[in-house]
């Protein structure tokens, strides 16, 4: 299947992320404006006040946009998943240009200019309305104009906290390392961006085009278009906002890889199957899918004992998977209000992994051993391992390894491939991915017990369990209920064949009777 | 208040007295001093190098500045007991590049504070033209015009036109002709002394063009270092002994030696 034919196969879901994109750019650039030009106009008037606010703006700009999507989750209001959290971020970015050009275009009025209107006795008000406003308009515009642009770009990030728009296609096909799903994300944002920038550069250059020669303008009817042209746009994001914040019985979120978003797909068409309404908060990134269930922004979502003991409570790793789980679910509780579900049947822990022929070459079945062929071998690990409590430092020190080199840092996803290609020998993926079988890899035992359980399990409020009947149901019918040869099964499904999660998940329930 | 009480000439239009200017933070005064009367109907021309305090004393009656020291009287009141808005409104001012608002019209600009004033429509239009006939300037073809569609000397009479719109008594102007070529500069000035026959203004003239000083000015002010350092008719200007006054005589005759 090439672009051209996924696309017309997909366009109806690509253009309505289109249109999700667009509300968020457009809603959080008029906030900006309607926010940043009169504080830009404030710091003309208050010198005193200019470099403080212009520092924070600038301090806002540099803030790493998962960073700062990672800050407003708990915040009540403002905060939370969703839009209204991704509008917000939006608006923090763009507010520098709006405000830094209003302040240069209006102090870059010519002087004498002012000069003139204070002396033919002008009020304050009237010179900012009728002369430093105007002649300001084409700098402040450019402002916007870049704000904007901005705003197309940092605004795919706001698929990490539920938001929608093109960058959900641009992180599945990163995922999925699917070339196809990244450029269908990609290209639209980009036009989106040319013709933000392009239509507003238009706007602008009649501006400008206006002082040096007399048009004649209809003053009425164009402030006509442009209240239309707002009530338009905050009519249609006003819309979109209600629709997302619609009232879903249930909220099911789920993390940022192929498998927490197919278990959370499980669980949810599970309750959609007993009649329960469910929003889907999927591909949440880093540990916002935690923040947003302690928030109360979703109810439930996929999670693995591990993760929650060493990244969540902070705990020392153990190898003893009954313990864990017991640990994770009486401080879950008393902690968090959250109910762990019983174990869904299988873990997802690191799989150190070789490429099959070395493996029958070598005679390696266990990590152990790998220890006298390691200085030969070279080693790629992904980010989170290379930094996690469970991760290199404790495997290398546990199995006395020591690659040829530093290993190399890589994406996970990308590590896979390089092994498979000989550029890499040692890897360490995940248990239950799909590519293992496929790209002719072994996992070796983990034969000294180094890494932690992980097993995968449901994590939901207390509050909802209570409030819905069949959510405690649904969990107990999926207790087991996936071995780990299923659940490579799924992920290749989606992540090998490309296939849409939910299609993958309504095949699998049918063979399970569901 | 003091300054209402004393005994003002009832033709005293701008009266300094003992005005000391220095801007926040400096020492140096740009102003030291100064004391002088404009008269009703004078045409007071303050002649001096750049840097002597022209402007800055030109400044101060439209309350553009606040004296440091000592106080500048309108109409007999002091400028910080005016409104300075209403002091502005009725007092014209002209600067060199005109200093029009390059995104009004013609039109517009010379309306400019009849509007302000809350005048009505026709009537402001009626002024506008009436004003742009006088100085000059035939209203069919200039008024819808921007002023980055004119020429310099065009923008110069429609900033004359702006400061006369609201039939100020008292007119300021900065320089108003420094900036255009010598004939324009000369069509101006005669002009300008046929027009302040027919409108009879207080006018306070600043220019460092001695030329224009005498040939304009009812009296010249001659300004050094912030002070007054000779206040005459032209004709007793040419006759000073007075150092400074000498320097510029010189600079007219030096023509004649070529």
């Amino acid at each position: 299947m090439n672009f051209f034919e996924f696309m017309s196969r997909n366009w109806r879901e690509v253009l309505g992320l289109t249109g999700e994109h667009l509300l968020l750019v457009a809603a959080s650039t008029l906030i900006a404006v309607a926010v940043g030009i009169p504080v830009g106009l404030l710091l003309t008037r208050r010198a005193s006040l200019k470099r403080p606010v212009l520092a924070v703006a600038n301090v806002l700009q540099t803030v790493p946009s998962l960073a700062l999507f990672g800050f407003l989750i708990p915040l009540p209001l403002v905060g939370g998943i969703g839009a209204r959290a991704a509008v917000v971020a939006l608006v923090l970015y763009a507010l520098l240009p709006v405000i830094r050009n209003t302040v240069t275009g209006v102090e870059g009025v010519d002087r004498s200019v002012r000069e003139a209107a204070v002396a033919m006795g002008m009020t304050d008000r009237q010179i900012l309305k009728q002369v430093e406003l105007p002649l300001a308009a084409p700098v402040i515009l450019a402002g916007v104009r870049v704000a904007t642009v901005i705003s197309v770009g940092v605004a795919t990030v706001a698929a990490f906290v539920g938001a929608g728009g093109l960058g959900m296609l641009i992180y599945r096909g990163l995922r999925q390392n699917d070339d196809k799903l990244m450029l269908a994300g990609a290209i639209p944002a980009a036009l989106l961006a040319l013709a933000a920038d392009a239509g507003i550069g238009l706007i602008e250059s009649r501006l400008r085009a206006r002082r040096r020669v007399a048009v004649k303008r209809n003053v009425v009817a164009r402030r006509l278009a442009w209240a239309a042209l707002a009530v338009v746009i905050l009519a249609g994001a006003g819309f979109a906002l209600w629709l997302r914040s619609g009232k879903a019985d249930v909220r099911v979120g789920s993390k940022d890889f192929t498998e927490s978003v197919i278990l959370a797909e499980i669980y949810a068409q599970g309750l959609e199957a007993r009649g329960l309404k469910v929003e889907r908060r999927y591909e949440l990134g880093g540990n916002l899918a935690h923040d947003a269930l302690v928030a109360g922004e979703v109810d439930v979502y996929p999670e693995y004992t591990g993760t929650s003991l060493m990244s969540i409570l902070k705990r020392p790793p153990s190898t003893d998977a009954r313990a864990v789980y017991e640990l994770v679910k009486s401080d879950y509780a008393s902690r968090f209000d959250v109910e762990v579900g019983p174990p869904l049947g299988f873990e997802d822990t690191f799989a150190v992994l070789v490429r099959s022929t070395d493996a029958r070459r070598l005679n390696l079945k266990n990590i152990s051993d790998l220890t006298p062929h390691a200085p030969r071998m070279r080693a790629g690990f992904g980010q989170d391992f290379m930094s996690r409590p469970d991760g290199y430092e404790g495997f290398a020190r546990a199995y006395g390894l020591q690659f040829q080199g530093r290993p190399r840092e890589m994406d996970l996803s990308l590590s896979y491939r390089a092994l498979a290609e000989g550029q890499v020998d040692v890897i360490a993926g995940n248990s239950t991915d799909g590519m293992i079988a496929t790209l002719g890899l072994t996992q070796l035992e983990d034969d000294r017990h180094y890494f932690p359980p992980y097993e995968a399990v449901l994590l939901l409020r207390r509050d909802a369990l209570e409030r819905l009947a069949p959510a405690r149901e649904v969990l107990q019918r999926l207790a087991g209920s996936i071995s780990t040869e299923e659940m490579r099964r799924l992920n290749y499904e989606v992540d090998g064949n490309k296939r849409p999660a939910a299609e993958v998940v309504r095949e699998w329930r049918k063979t399970k009777g569901l | 208040m003091k300054s209402q009480s004393s005994n003002q000439p009832t033709d005293t239009v701008v009266h300094f007295r003992g005005v000391t200017y220095a801007p926040p933070g400096v020492n140096a005064p740009i102003i030291d001093a100064l004391d002088l009367e404009v008269r009703r109907g004078e045409t007071l021309v303050l002649l001096g190098e750049s840097g002597c305090g022209k402007t800055t004393t030109l400044r101060l009656v439209n309350r553009l500045l606040e004296p440091t020291a000592g106080e500048v009287l309108v109409e007999g009141r002091d400028t910080r007991a005016w409104d300075a808005i209403e002091l502005r409104r009725r007092t014209g001012y002209v600067i060199q590049d005109a200093g029009l608002f390059p995104h009004f019209s013609v039109g517009r600009n010379v309306g400019l504070v009849p509007v302000l004033e809350g005048w009505d429509e026709p009537r402001v239009s009626a002024r506008v033209e009436e004003l742009l006939r006088l100085v000059g300037l035939d209203p069919d073809k200039f008024s819808s015009r921007l002023p980055a569609e004119l020429s310099g000397g065009q923008r110069q009479r429609v900033g004359v036109a702006r400061a006369l719109a609201a039939d100020p008594p008292l007119l300021l102007m900065d320089e108003p002709f420094g900036a255009l070529d010598p004939l324009t500069r000369a069509a101006l000035q005669r002009e300008f002394v046929t027009l302040q026959k027919r409108l009879n203004k207080t006018v306070i003239f600043v220019t460092h063009d001695v030329r224009e000083a005498l040939m304009l000015g009812t009296r010249v002010a001659l300004m050094s270092a912030g002070r007054i350092v000779l206040l005459d008719t032209p004709g007793a200007f040419l006759d000073s002994e007075e150092p400074h006054a000498r320097a510029y005589r010189e600079t007219l005759a030096l023509p004649e030696g070529l």
